[in-house]
């Protein structure tokens, strides 16, 4: 057990001393993470809002599709997403494969049903009442989508963090599609895999720790600027 | 609506922040900030070089190998090389796709197929080694120094009597290695069918080269392995080498680059650079002595010189004619 301590003070060293390569890895981590989740929160929200203020046939049956593919694989989406870029598929003209624009696809597609679904129980848990005053005194509907937003925005801040912490800690799509190409696309995932893969173990979970702190930080930041607005 | 502005602009110059001290890789010179090549303007890395793709074989990554060979090729010829690590099997089929422009990997039968495919041209052979059979010092099957057929019989049929105390880790990953492995079976008279399903002694783990020496040494079990990874783990094993000897040993590592006229994006000029550069007299020293002052010895024989004289080692042609 002393190798756990050993993780945990040479985590402390690392940060400490800004090892270039680490603070490189890391911050990458977070970018990647970060455009991600902004980029697929732009879309899941406010389609999520759509599905649950909008009555159509087979509703149920969609949140419950949405809601299974939580617990896909990152793998599959990995291998998923890999089919479409890759030189040979539909998208292959672009030239996404192995860049960490691939990487960020992956984690998008792999986060969608994350943010979609909380984002719908997050709004069914306001009161419906407001949605209708806010209609009968005369807003359009985008305006009484904001306005429950809003009201729910606590729950859906944490759907975005949720978002977030899958993104961040998903290793399959980053490894698959990035490719774990030093320098390019190696992030700490990737990073703590090929080092437990040396038999690195302390500095894997070291690098693992400093994920676990640097996920700390961003909901810290998020939950301030919560907060204050 | 203004609080909302407020807070996306604040979310937005943190991502700016954060990408721009991402986009700034210490080693890289930035000129031209966002005059990116084609294909990668969608993320903000920022690099005006060309990008060379390569997947390389697990076993010459897990070395350090091309930690060292890498920034030197970069400098040499002003580009961005980015190292893809797969078995011998995905490396392939990365090639095929054509989502790399150069692969190295170690299957002579597979390459021919790669090859006469029409996918891979001008393969140079760069350097050789050797596999061994690792085990515990203890040797519970006794196969010390034995021939490699002979030394695989024994572990099947001490595997079958006693699984507990006599256990094979298997690459099963398609890898080079692993191809070799089937190989020596079916050289010992087996099926590898048979030996898939032989029992619980042998282990399919699916994993890469160091993985798989790790796994061994948790259980104490024998394994096939290249000596280079071997030497460069040996500091985290109890593993001892038990069979070194044998012509079906021999490991020899290939550069190929892919074929434009199957793969319209590949780009034969760059590759043909590095398969030379490969073969250039000045890398093959480098390769001969990497390793020395870290293991005592080198990790890898460059095949300059004609050292390889075993009736499978490549000829002249095949590691020293330039490759246009």
């Amino acid at each position: 057990m002393t190798e756990l301590w050993d993780a945990f003070l040479q985590a402390i060293q690392l940060i400490v001393s800004l090892d270039k390569e680490v603070v490189e890895i890391a911050l990458r981590s977070l970018a990647i993470s970060t455009t991600a989740v902004i980029l697929a929160s732009l879309v899941c929200i406010p389609i999520g809002g759509l599905i649950h203020f909008r009555n159509f046939r087979g509703k149920r049956p969609l949140i419950n599709i949405i809601q299974t593919f939580y617990s896909v694989p990152t793998v599959c989406v990995g291998l998923f997403v890999f089919l479409f870029i890759s030189r040979a598929g539909p998208l292959g003209g672009l030239g996404l494969l192995f860049t960490p624009a691939a990487v960020v696809m992956g984690q998008m597609v792999l986060i969608t049903p994350v943010l979609m679904g909380l984002t719908i129980s997050a709004l069914s848990g306001v009161d419906k009442a407001i949605k209708d005053s806010a209609l009968s005194s005369g807003a359009t509907e985008f305006q009484a989508i904001s306005t429950i937003i809003k009201e729910a925005r606590f729950a859906v801040v944490a759907a975005f963090i949720m978002g977030f912490g899958r993104a961040i800690s998903e290793v399959g799509a980053a490894m698959m599609l990035g490719g774990n190409i030093r320098g390019y696309t190696r992030v700490l995932t990737t990073a703590i895999s090929l080092e437990t893969q040396k038999g690195e173990l302390v500095l894997a979970l070291a690098l693992g720790i400093i994920l676990i702190a640097l996920a700390l930080i961003v909901n810290i930041i998020v939950n301030l600027a919560l907060q204050r607005y | 609506m203004k609080k909302i502005i407020h807070c996306l602009s604040f979310v937005i110059a943190l991502l700016i922040l954060v990408m721009g001290v991402v986009g700034c890789r210490p080693q890289a010179e930035t000129p031209g900030l966002g005059k990116d090549i084609a294909g990668t303007t969608a993320f903000p890395v920022v690099t005006a070089k060309e990008r060379f793709k390569i997947a390389t074989t697990t076993s010459l990554y897990d070395t350090g190998l091309w930690y060292y060979l890498e920034p030197m090729f970069e400098k040499k010829y002003n580009v961005e090389m980015d190292i893809v690590y797969a078995g011998t099997g995905i490396a392939l089929e990365y090639g095929r796709r054509g989502d790399v422009h150069a692969v190295v990997v170690h299957d002579r039968a597979a390459e021919d197929k790669f090859i006469a495919d029409g996918y891979g041209i001008n393969r140079r052979y760069f350097a050789y080694n050797f596999f061994i059979i690792a085990g515990p010092l203890s040797d519970p099957a006794g196969i010390k120094d034995m021939p490699p057929e002979d030394a695989f019989k024994r572990l099947a049929e001490k595997g079958n009597k006693n699984p507990e105390k006599v256990k094979f880790i298997s690459r099963g990953d398609n890898s080079g290695t692993h191809t070799k492995e089937k190989l020596i079976w079916s050289k010992a008279g087996f099926k590898y069918e048979d030996i898939q399903k032989a029992g619980p002694w042998y282990v399919e783990a699916g994993k890469g080269m160091g993985p798989c020496l790790l796994m061994a040494n948790e259980q104490g079990a024998y394994v096939l392995a290249d000596i280079s990874t071997f030497l460069a783990y040996k500091g985290k094993l109890n593993l001892v080498p038990l069979v070194e000897k044998g012509e079906i040993f021999l490991n020899v590592y290939a550069a190929i680059a892919i074929n434009p006229d199957k793969i319209p994006t590949a780009k034969l000029q760059m590759a043909n650079n590095f398969i030379n550069w490969l073969i250039s007299d000045e890398i093959q020293k480098v390769i001969g002595t990497y390793g020395v002052a870290e293991y005592g010895r080198s990790l890898f024989y460059p095949t300059a010189g004609g050292g390889c004289n075993l009736p499978n080692c490549p000829t002249v042609d095949e590691y020293s004619k330039p490759v246009q």
